[in-house]
């Protein structure tokens, strides 16, 4: 199998970071593409946690809403929102919390509230959502977005959610992590360096020095991923 | 309670300038009921929901708010709502204010409400922008001392939902992913639930919610009044319209027309889907 996309390549990258086992709180897009691919190949016992409610979702094709219907008929438990977010979530029960944003700073934090000033934005935003509490109560947040100067700023326009417990993020060059409290280019992907990193950086992108080059998706996984992929237009 | 159309309800439920909760996470939204307050010119409303989507860009957009309280407006997997972002940003038709919370803190506020309680407490907003921006407050637990967020409850004047069924005596009945529809119900001081269908006897179902009708105010028989959402059991979730959403309401002359045509010019949720089949067939 030749040639793959980059949105591929971000959803591969996350699944591999994904376990056996692991309690996963999933949005749409992306990081429902990474969970799934994870529970078709690596991690079949990885648990799906879409904050609708469901838990254990088991979708067989990928949803466009965190709510669509299949994701409750192949849950083993569907709560009400309340609960989701109180015994489940603040309970302490979710290992790893997905975020995308339209903007990140170097120590993690993240903004999906506006661009601008609040009271008169450029553009208004959906909003924090689950954000700001996932942040918070999952031990591992993973954070995937595009690699882009307008999207890595130097100060954010508003802090929608903090940066502490963001132990990854998956970008269509590379993978950052944190290293003393700032995200640092760890890994970049097939074809990519850490000039093309900096590029897309609009902060003084701290490079590892063992940068490494992440794996290309298998035939295996992309066959799985394709597989996925035959619903509705958000992934 | 009582059985009566929904035009009706509408009517005599919901007054100008109320605080209006149309909830529904993805699944059962109430848009028949939506589109019963744009026909009938509702305006100056609260609107209060957790994931304000399609039928609250149409209210939107429509004029019918004053203000929105929620915690994520958007159209889910596709992109961003025009209506609202064009109402924030450019103040078209109207301002929109906003008060804007987190899911946990919105949850927290329906639990609270629905408990009766003046707020819910919950661990959140810290160390956010969103704190200074809406109304939040920080507590000291009385017995650990730790800190945490309280949030004013959700009381509005009217709770509108739908739900997959009722009895003829109005007891509700939904199931699938219930959101805070029964929270949305409890803490309101008038509700309206719009269902799939009236039936004579309530069939027991796993994992199913029952209001009883002691706490409806109006039952209204509103079939596929959920569209584009759905009713787990009756019809699946039209995807393809909140795709077709964003080129509708990108414009405001289409999303206007748009309205007009399946909309204002309709009298119920059944004329609704035959304008729309209409569409689809022209």
């Amino acid at each position: 199998m030749t040639g793959y996309t980059a949105d591929e390549m971000m959803a591969v990258e996350a699944s591999r970071r994904l376990a056996e086992g692991m309690v996963c709180f999933v949005g749409i897009g992306l990081p429902s593409l990474a969970a799934n691919l994870a529970r078709r190949t690596h991690a079949p016992g990885c648990v799906l946690v879409y904050e609708s409610g469901t838990i254990g979702s088991k979708p067989v094709e990928l949803p466009l809403s965190i709510g669509d219907g299949e994701l409750a008929e192949t849950a083993d438990a569907v709560v009400s929102v309340p609960e989701m977010f109180a015994y489940w979530l603040q309970g302490g029960r979710i290992d790893v919390g997905f975020l995308g944003a339209a903007q990140i700073d170097r120590h993690g934090n993240l903004n999906s509230t506006v661009i601008g000033p609040y009271e008169q934005p450029l553009v208004r935003l959906p909003g924090g959502g689950g954000a700001p509490e996932i942040a918070l109560g999952v031990r591992d947040v993973f954070v995937m977005l595009k690699h882009r100067r307008r999207a890595f700023v130097s100060g954010l326009d508003f802090k929608t959610s903090v940066g502490d417990n963001v132990r990854v993020v998956v970008t269509d060059v590379g993978v950052l992590e944190p290293v003393d409290g700032e995200l640092t280019l760890v890994a970049v992907h097939e074809g990519a360096d850490s000039d093309t990193a900096r590029a897309a950086t609009g902060w003084e992108l701290r490079v590892s020095e063992d940068l490494r080059e992440t794996e290309p998706p298998t035939d295996a996984e992309l066959r799985a991923l394709r597989a996925l992929r035959t619903k509705g237009a958000a992934a | 309670m009582a059985v009566v159309s929904l035009s009706d309800a509408i009517r005599e439920l919901v007054r100008n300038g109320d605080v209006v909760a149309l909830e529904g996470f993805t699944h059962l939204i109430p848009h028949a009921a939506g589109h019963e307050l744009i026909r009938q010119g509702r305006r100056d409303l609260t609107l209060i929901r957790m994931t304000p989507d399609v039928v609250y860009d149409q209210l939107i957009g429509m004029g019918c708010a004053r203000k929105l309280v929620f915690s994520w407006g958007g159209n889910p997997g596709v992109g961003p709502l025009h209506r609202l972002r064009d109402a924030v940003e450019h103040g078209w038709p109207s301002r929109l204010e906003l008060e804007e919370h987190s899911h946990a803190g919105m949850a927290a506020a329906w639990a609270a409400g629905a408990a009766g309680l003046p707020f819910g407490v919950l661990r959140g907003y810290t160390d956010t922008d969103l704190a200074a921006r809406t109304r939040v407050a920080r507590i000291a637990c009385p017995f650990s001392g730790e800190d945490l967020a309280a949030v004013p409850a959700h009381r509005p004047d009217v709770g509108i939902v739908h739900a997959q069924r009722a009895d003829r005596q109005g007891n509700v009945q939904l199931w699938g992913i219930v959101g805070v529809q029964k929270e949305a119900v409890l803490a309101s001081a008038r509700s309206i639930v719009t269902v799939e269908e009236i039936v004579d006897e309530l069939e027991p179902r796993p994992n199913a919610i029952v209001l009883p009708s002691w706490v409806v105010d109006a039952v209204c028989l509103a079939p596929r009044g959920a569209h584009p959402s759905y009713a787990h059991g009756y019809y699946d979730r039209d995807n393809g319209f909140y795709v077709a959403w964003e080129a509708i309401s990108r414009s405001r002359d289409r999303f206007l027309a748009w309205m007009r045509r399946h909309v204002v010019e309709t009298a119920d949720v059944g004329e609704y889907h035959a304008s729309l089949r209409q569409t689809v067939l022209a």
